[in-house]
């Protein structure tokens, strides 16, 4: 085991001098590399941005039930909020016992994940708060009526789609919406995303392979001496190949580091513009980089690719009889 | 012990480079190979590191059949052998002593016991203060005493060298042929092929001929 680690060692330094004794062709291979990661880890990140915001808003499908304004106030409008919000006057009777008899036959539901109740004072302060103050400030009386904001079990369409048709149904209820169908088609877009960064990486991944193959190749040609007298001497096939194998892994970290670099470049470049753009649609987002697993993944698989590529080119140069 | 009983070899395409050779080398002999070009001198040595494989015949080195020995065994075969060729077949951008230091590191020798190796083998060759030299830097006689040193660095018992004295003149012939029986008095098997017998002559050797791949004098 000893000698089989010492043998490696050899074999590592021996590619790192090969590597070190052509700086040009070295960083020429390791640029092309790494451009070529940069573009599906680049877009795998941006993705992972989107979707962390995604999940931010609404990972899950939520239904509003609207209660009725002319139910709760008992037909005379004397239970409406200034525009204000102000919540003492925000409810009566009526409205308490409409909103129990909802959440009485919310808990009877065995779909559900959780609800809560909006009270619709506190609906106008969130409206407020979005940006809309000016106009509501123009408005008598609060136009908001209470609701209830539920999540269920499932993410099955269907099933929330009945629910709501039997929800809309209830007595008190004027409007049943579903506002999960944006982030549906959120999620569904950010799946067509990783589907196109995972065909992206395949073929620029089958693009490094081939690099590689023809990088090991070269190197073999030009150390055919080396090889056929290590032979004779009595190198075994691995002796001969654990070289290439360090150069084709070394290689192939030295593009995944490009890789990190020329992502987290763009990365630097890109967030405060992004971070701005948030903050004229009064969201807060900021753009990150790759964490340390990322990180880590990009650099492992740069370096599988390289020992791919390795593999194939000796077993397709290095395979002479004796 | 080294036996070559009744063996042939034919190339592809027909040529026959040897004819029912049947041989024995005694261990601690020194055997000079000669013969025209063509003769069938260097297949008979590159049959005993398993370079080449009979067609018909068995080689056998202290009771071992190298002729019918698996393909991955053959590595730890030439460990035990010190093959001089031709050309020196050096490489040319490692040093004097990295050339040396080469079987050594197939086997994985820890890097204190290899370098006190092959000041010794390059001591024995009498290149002594040269390990830092590049290959291009030495005399042809030079290169091809590096590639001895290199040959016997790993102590082996038989030493192989096909024309180990081709490209030289008189005097590095001479001077290699005297490294060669030095070996031999140190009880190392010596197998040399050579142009020029008489380089050994004054060491009576053994001396076996061939023509046309078959054995005239044994």
């Amino acid at each position: 085991m000893r000698n089989w680690l010492y043998l490696h060692w050899r074999a590592f330094l021996h590619a790192s001098t090969r590597l070190a004794r052509q700086p040009l062709g070295t960083l020429l291979s390791a640029l092309v590399m790494g451009i070529a990661l940069a573009l599906p880890a680049g877009a795998y990140i941006l993705l992972d941005n989107i979707a962390s915001l995604a999940r931010g808003l609404s990972g899950t499908p939520e239904i509003s039930l609207f209660l009725d304004a002319a139910t709760q106030s008992g037909g005379d409008g004397s239970t409406s909020a200034n525009a204000n919000g102000d919540a003492s006057e925000s409810k009566n009777g009526d409205d308490d016992k409409l909103a129990s008899a909802i959440e009485q036959r919310l808990q009877a539901e065995t779909e559900l994940a959780s609800f809560r109740f909006v009270p619709r004072d506190e609906a106008l302060r969130q409206l407020e708060r979005s940006g809309l103050g000016d106009v509501l400030g123009g408005l008598a009386a609060n136009p908001l009526p209470d609701a209830f904001i539920i999540t269920l079990r499932s993410e099955d369409p269907a099933v929330y789609e009945k629910l709501a048709e039997r929800m809309q149904a209830w007595p008190g209820v004027i409007h049943v919406q579903l506002d999960s169908a944006w982030v549906k088609r959120l999620h569904a877009l950010l799946g067509l995303g990783r589907m196109a960064v995972l065909v992206l990486a395949t073929l620029l991944g089958l693009a490094l392979v081939i690099v590689t193959f023809n990088t090991i190749r070269l190197q073999i040609l030009t150390q055919k001496m080396e090889i056929e007298v290590s032979r004779l001497l009595g190198a075994t096939d691995p002796f001969i190949r654990r070289p290439f194998y360090w150069f084709g892994v070394l290689q192939g970290i030295l593009g995944g580091l490009v890789a990190l670099g020329v992502v987290w470049a763009g990365v630097a470049a890109l967030v405060d513009p992004v971070t701005a753009l948030a903050e004229t649609y009064g969201a807060v987002f900021t753009l990150s980089g790759p964490d340390d697993a990322s990180a880590l993944g990009v650099v492992a698989f740069a370096a599988f690719l390289g020992w791919l590529g390795t593999e194939i080119s000796v077993q397709r140069h290095l395979t002479e009889p004796f | 012990m080294i036996v070559f009983d009744a063996v042939s070899k034919r190339y592809a395409g027909g040529y026959t480079a040897l004819d029912g050779v049947t041989l024995r080398i005694a261990d601690g002999e020194l055997a000079i190979l000669s013969g025209h070009s063509g003769a069938g001198k260097s297949t008979l040595l590159k049959l005993l590191p398993a370079i080449e494989r009979p067609t018909a015949g068995t080689v056998r080195i202290n009771d071992q059949d190298v002729s019918a020995l698996p393909r991955r065994a053959i590595p730890y075969l030439r460990r035990n052998l010190g093959l001089v060729l031709q050309e020196s077949r050096l490489l040319f951008d490692r040093t004097v002593f990295d050339n040396v230091l080469l079987p050594l590191a197939i086997t994985g020798h820890p890097p204190g016991d290899a370098a006190i190796r092959v000041a010794a083998a390059l001591d024995k060759v009498g290149l002594t203060g040269r390990e830092k030299e590049f290959p291009a830097g030495l005399s042809g006689g030079e290169q091809q005493r590096v590639a001895i040193a290199r040959a016997i660095v790993n102590r082996p018992s038989i030493l192989i060298a096909d024309e180990p004295t081709a490209h030289l003149d008189r005097a590095y012939a001479a001077e290699i042929a005297a490294l060669f029986r030095s070996f031999n008095n140190a009880g190392v098997t010596v197998l040399i092929s050579t142009h020029d017998a008489s380089l050994f002559a004054e060491w009576s050797p053994r001396r076996i001929t061939l023509a046309r791949g078959r054995l005239l004098e044994a």
